[in-house]
């Protein structure tokens, strides 16, 4: 059990590893499905046995982020017709490096982090966190909206894994987690419905600073 | 004559020949001045032979006292307030005086034929600061008061000036020449309050009684490392060196490149000998240091096309990697784990003396090559290894052993850098988190060096010429390449006798590493040396003639041709069509443009029918313009407002004079 | 475990195995693409036809560029000396010796690149160009990796730390190590993704163009050199496996050089099934390999 859940969170690192270097929006779409799946697995490798509360957050949990999000991101594409992300604000090499820097500090600050539950795993803290780094980095690094949303996903599913490390909290978690999905899925499909309606030659999220009050 | 210690009478010899070396070199460089208004000839073979038997005595007196562990302090008065002619010799004083005395001969030997096209031009003047260099140089490493140290570093620094804008006819030179002397100067000025403080404790200038003030031990270091770091061209304080490195004429340039940084990097191991123990975070500033030079310095040689500053960029990346063994050698005194220190401080060490034998080999080679072609820029040339043999044979030794590749001498102190890596990995804490820094430093710049190495190599010597200069290069005369050859001989011989080497600096090692009985038990640094290492490059060595043979055996008695080169069925081949140097780095130079910002000049070929492009790219220094050029301007505007001061007459200087003077009486009596 | 009579078996498997291994993936790529493809011994046909041709040279060469693939074979002769494989003790183990394997690797591909400059053509300049570039990238993802290596076994030659990784090991650093590995294999050796050994356009490739213009013994030397060199790495991937149970040298042996040739078969698979990447990605794959090697890394800090 140790091995599994410690190959599920190398999984999820290297996942985030490849969003942070990967230009095509479908293939970051699927990673991002791949990692909401595997972290499906994640209540029950974690509380070692199989529970009714975890088996049905695992599951909803994976439907939803496996797939149910990314229909609707490949949705999106499909209308906008945008295939890569172009010029991102930060390269891919330096995101890498960026990224193992910080995936370092990472593990330095998870082993120093005061846990009030002993950790199912020593890298359950640096994996989740890093995840939630990854996901913000997204969002600050990347033009498109698409990856951005999808920046938002990877940073929920951060959190959900962080979740795991205080089990006993779980329902409250749960309910913030779950929370947080439906505003990305709200977010989802504003964009989508805001863009349908427009030419989809500019769906840079620069772009949306046109829509402040004032603008022309 | 007052001798201080107890000392053995080889030791007395020894530094004998030392001293009669420095004054040898003294006359003859003074002699050669004199003889060069009635003869050329004379002055050369005053300055030259003078400049030859002063290295032979004084190598043959360093190496004597290494291996004989001399330990002594000579000293006389001198009527200098807190000056005094104290000079010691010690592991360290003898083991840099080896590539010293053995470098600046060699280069001496081959100046006599790389002046020669020189006529009607006194030699006795490039005599005279060459030899007041070398004496100069010798000097610094061998002084024990403040005073003298820095008299004599100030003398090296003027001999260094004057050889550096030798090259009149070329004005580039005297500007570089200028650079070199405000920056070094800048770095002498941190010097002299660096010994004031040392000294202001016991109130005397000689080093035996030097004591750091109290917590201050690290802010000294500080100084001392910006002080040493500007002459040995620690990066950002290397601006000076790829300007006046090229200037100079090439003997002077491997003397300056391979030995006389390295008294910068003597100065700051000679700094650690007197403060003892420095707080942890220093090892730590030698780390980073270390690695911004040789990863910044190698990417900036890479963007270069002009072979000398390439080079030079390279002693800025070799300084770094010399940094990086002094770092973790120091990681390893302060976290109590002596073989580290050892392996760190050993492996430092030895790059100081392989550095000073590849490069000076390299700075040789290209002078070679300029001299026979006339051009220092690498996109027009080519092909010179049909037509100098041994100049490129020398050189592509020297390629090979700058990038640390067996079986040659980078190798065996690169191994023992890395080697002190993985030991503090295999350990835990800050140690490992240094040790990784180091591998991933050392890795990246062995990559490098290697990519701009081929080009180098490969540009200049192979392929076909591309200039009517290049293709009538002819071979240098043979005082020009018995030093290569020498040199080239050298790392081939320390690369595979590195056990050998390692053993005879174990004093040197003991020095710094602390505790010296670790150093002399079992698990000493050169046991960590493996023979096994020498018997697997034997095997490389070995396998390379026995598949020679096979070759040469498998084609005997069949048809060997010779043809075209293969031209993909393009009919006109030219040199020209050849890949430039600029094109062959383009990709990493690309990949790091934010670094390097290049200045760029294309002209893209356009149409379905394009007639012509071109591309240039020019790589100056980004510290220089981003940082320094700024920071001068500024202080220029501001210094400008005092101009008033300056009148152009000599009585208001004098009425300045007095005045201060006044204050300064006013202030010592009142005060 | 230290040095036995079988550990001299490693080198002599090696030098006699090694040009099976081009042969095995060109018919795995051939099963792959519905092709009979070339015989599986045709790589020591090739060898046997070119060591007994007549050379043939350009006048623009130098000794450089004849000593190029005998120097870059001698390398990897000497590499074989510190390889060990099924964790058998390697012949002339010592600590420290994956770094003499690292360069001497490196030496290697200088004088092959200078042996393709010496040519003077435009398209062997680009390939030494490409490749010295890749190296640059390549070195600190494989130092970084073996320091994991080293770190995870506590010790400092590559013998003991395979003879110790095959006893035990973590399975997430075997499994970060051994993708990390992989793509190192694949760019050294000139593999798709990185470079396609079979394209006919010197413009898109690496390894091959470098060569163009050597022939006969010199060019069998370099095949034979090219297939000892996917053997090195091969058997540097092929002690990531947990091979260490099985009993008896010779048995462990045999499946190290049974792991080599799978690993040859997925390279078949994975030449079969993706397309070359642009060069602009090669270093961002290769600085992904870097991470992997990173991450596992970190793990042995935990």
């Amino acid at each position: 059990m140790q091995n599994g859940i410690g190959i599920l969170l190398i999984f999820l690192i290297l996942t985030d590893l490849l969003l942070l270097g990967s230009s095509r929006l479908r293939n970051a779409i699927r990673i991002g499905a791949a990692q909401g799946v595997a972290l499906g697995l994640l209540p029950w490798l974690a509380h070692g046995h199989l529970t009714g509360a975890a088996l049905l957050l695992g599951a909803g949990s994976a439907a939803l982020k496996g797939v149910v999000f990314p229909a609707l991101l490949n949705r999106a594409l499909r209308e906008i017709h945008v295939r890569r992300e172009i010029e991102p604000l930060i390269g891919y090499i330096p995101s890498l490096l960026i990224g193992t820097g910080v995936l370092a500090a990472a593990f330095a600050f998870g082993a120093r982090l005061p846990l009030p539950w002993e950790s199912p795993s020593p890298l359950l803290v640096p994996a989740g966190l890093f995840t939630l780094w990854t996901g913000l980095f997204l969002i600050m690094a990347r033009r498109k909206a698409i990856t951005q949303v999808l920046g938002y996903i990877v940073m929920e599913n951060g959190i959900f894994a962080l979740g795991m490390v205080v089990v006993e909290a779980m329902p409250l978690l749960v309910e913030l987690g779950v929370l947080l999905d439906v505003f990305v899925a709200v977010f989802v499909m504003g964009i989508l419905v805001f863009h349908i309606n427009r030419e989809f030659d500019h769906i840079d999220s620069d772009q949306l600073t046109a829509l402040k009050e004032g603008a022309p | 004559m007052f001798v201080h210690y107890a000392m053995p009478l080889e030791g007395i010899y020894l530094f004998g020949l030392l001293a009669g070396a420095l004054a040898l070199l003294a006359v003859s460089g003074v002699g050669s001045l004199l003889a060069g208004r009635w003869s050329e000839r004379w002055a050369v073979v005053l300055g030259a032979g003078g400049a030859g038997v002063a290295c032979g005595a004084g190598l043959a007196g360093a190496i004597g006292a290494l291996l004989c562990r001399v330990d002594l302090t000579v000293a006389r008065p001198w009527r200098m307030p807190y000056g005094e002619f104290r000079l010691g010799l010690d592991p360290l004083s003898a083991f840099f005086l080896i590539p010293l005395f053995l470098l600046s001969g060699l280069a001496a030997l081959y100046a006599i034929g790389y002046f020669r096209p020189w006529k009607g031009r006194n030699p006795g003047r490039f005599w005279l600061f060459f030899n007041g260099l070398v004496a100069s140089m010798a000097l610094v490493v061998a002084a024990r008061n403040g005073v003298l140290f820095l008299a004599a570093w100030e003398t090296m620094t003027i001999a260094s000036f004057f050889l550096v804008i030798f090259d009149e006819a070329d004005s580039r030179s005297a500007h570089a020449g200028w650079i070199y002397l405000v920056a070094t100067h800048l770095g002498t000025a941190l010097l002299i309050g660096l010994f004031v403080l040392l000294g202001s404790g016991a109130g005397s200038q000689d080093f035996g009684t030097y004591a750091a003030p109290a917590g201050m031990a690290g802010g000294l270091f500080v100084l001392g490392l910006a002080g040493f770091g500007t002459k040995a061209g620690l990066y950002p304080l290397h601006v000076w060196l790829p300007e006046a490195h090229p200037a100079a004429p090439s003997p002077v340039s491997a003397v300056m490149s391979g030995v006389m940084i390295k008294t910068g990097i003597y100065g700051i191991v000679r700094l650690l000998v007197i403060l003892g123990t420095v707080p942890g975070w220093c090892a730590w500033l030698v780390l980073g240091i270390g690695a911004a030079s040789g990863i910044l310095g190698v990417l900036f040689a890479l963007a270069q096309h002009d072979l000398k500053r390439l080079l030079a960029y390279h002693s800025v990346e070799n300084i770094g990697i010399i940094a990086l063994g002094i770092g973790l050698g120091m990681m390893g005194v302060h976290a109590g784990m002596p073989v580290l220190a050892a392996l760190g401080f050993a492996g430092g060490l030895l790059h100081v003396l392989n550095h000073a034998i590849f490069k000076g080999l390299l700075f040789l080679g290209a002078g070679a090559v300029a001299h026979a072609t006339g051009t220092r820029d690498i996109e027009r040339l080519g092909g010179a290894m049909k037509r100098m043999p041994w100049t490129g044979a020398a050189f592509l030794v020297g390629s090979a052993a700058i990038c640390g590749l067996p079986p040659f001498n980078g190798f065996a102190s690169e191994f023992l850098i890395y080697m002190g890596a993985f030991k503090a990995i295999l350990g835990s804490g800050s140690a490992a988190l240094g040790g990784v820094t180091v591998v991933t430093a050392l890795a990246l710049i062995g990559g490098l060096a290697a990519a701009c190495f081929a080009k180098a190599f490969g540009i200049v010597f192979l392929g076909e010429p591309r200039s009517a200069a290049a293709a009538a290069a002819r071979e240098v005369g043979g005082s020009m390449r018995a030093p290569m050859a020498v040199l080239a001989a050298l790392c081939l011989a320390i690369g595979l006798l590195a056990g050998t080497v390692l053993r005879a600096m174990d004093p040197v090692v003991a020095m710094l590493a602390g505790n010296p009985s670790t150093v002399a038990a079992p698990g000493a640094v050169w046991v960590l040396m493996p023979a096994t290492l020498f018997g697997v490059l034997a095997l490389l060595l070995g396998g390379l003639l026995l598949l020679a043979a096979l070759r040469r055996r498998l084609l005997a008695g069949r048809a060997n041709r010779e043809t075209v080169t293969w031209d993909c069925g393009y009919a006109a081949p030219a040199a020209s069509m050849q890949y430039t140097a600029t094109g062959f780095a383009q990709p990493l130079t690309q990949a790091a443009e934010g670094i390097l910002r290049p200045r760029v000049e294309s002209q893209l070929p356009q149409g379905v029918y394009p007639a012509s492009g071109a591309y240039h790219a020019d790589t100056p220094d980004v510290a220089r313009r981003m940082l320094f050029d700024p920071l001068f301007r500024a202080a220029a505007e501001r210094l400008g407002q005092l101009r008033w001061l300056q009148q152009g007459r000599v009585h208001w200087y004098v009425f300045y004079l007095v005045a201060v003077l006044a204050l300064l009486l006013g202030w010592a009596l009142w005060a | 475990m230290g040095v036995s009579a079988a550990s001299w078996i490693h080198p002599v498997l090696a030098l006699a195995l090694s040009p099976l291994l081009p042969g095995v993936i060109n018919r795995v790529k051939a099963f792959f693409a519905g092709r009979n493809g070339p015989p599986l011994l045709q790589g020591y046909h090739d060898l046997w036809k070119l060591f007994r041709k007549g050379g043939i040279a350009s006048r623009t060469t130098t000794w450089v560029f004849r000593a190029g693939p005998l120097v870059n074979f001698a390398c990897l002769l000497a590499a074989l000396a510190v390889m060990p494989l099924g964790a058998v003790s390697a012949p002339l183990p010592f600590d420290g010796d994956w770094l003499l394997m690292a360069y001497l690797l490196g030496l290697g591909r200088f004088f092959t690149v200078a042996a393709a400059l010496d040519t003077g053509s435009s398209f062997e300049g680009m390939g030494a160009s490409r490749e010295v570039q890749f190296a640059v990238f390549a070195e600190p993802a494989l130092l970084i990796g073996l320091a994991a290596l080293a770190r995870e076994t506590q010790s400092l030659s590559l013998s003991p730390i395979y003879a110790g990784l095959a006893a035990g090991g973590e399975l997430p650093l075997r499994i970060l190590l051994g993708a990390g590995f992989f793509i190192l294999y694949l760019a050294e050796n000139c593999r798709i993704p990185v470079d396609d050994p079979n394209t006919h356009l010197e413009l898109t490739m690496i390894h091959e163009v470098m060569v163009l213009d050597h022939g006969a013994v010199d060019l069998g030397f370099i095949q034979w050199g090219a297939a000892l060199k996917l053997w090195v790495l091969g058997a540097l991937w092929a002690g990531l496996l947990p091979l260490g149970a099985l009993p008896g040298p010779l048995v462990r042996l045999a499946a190290g050089a049974g792991a080599i040739l799978a690993l040859a078969i997925l390279t078949g698979m994975v030449e079969s099934v993706t397309a070359r990447v642009r060069l602009l990605r090669v270093p961002q794959l290769l600085v992904g390999a870097g991470v992997l090697c990173a991450l596992g890394l970190l793990l042995t800090f935990r």
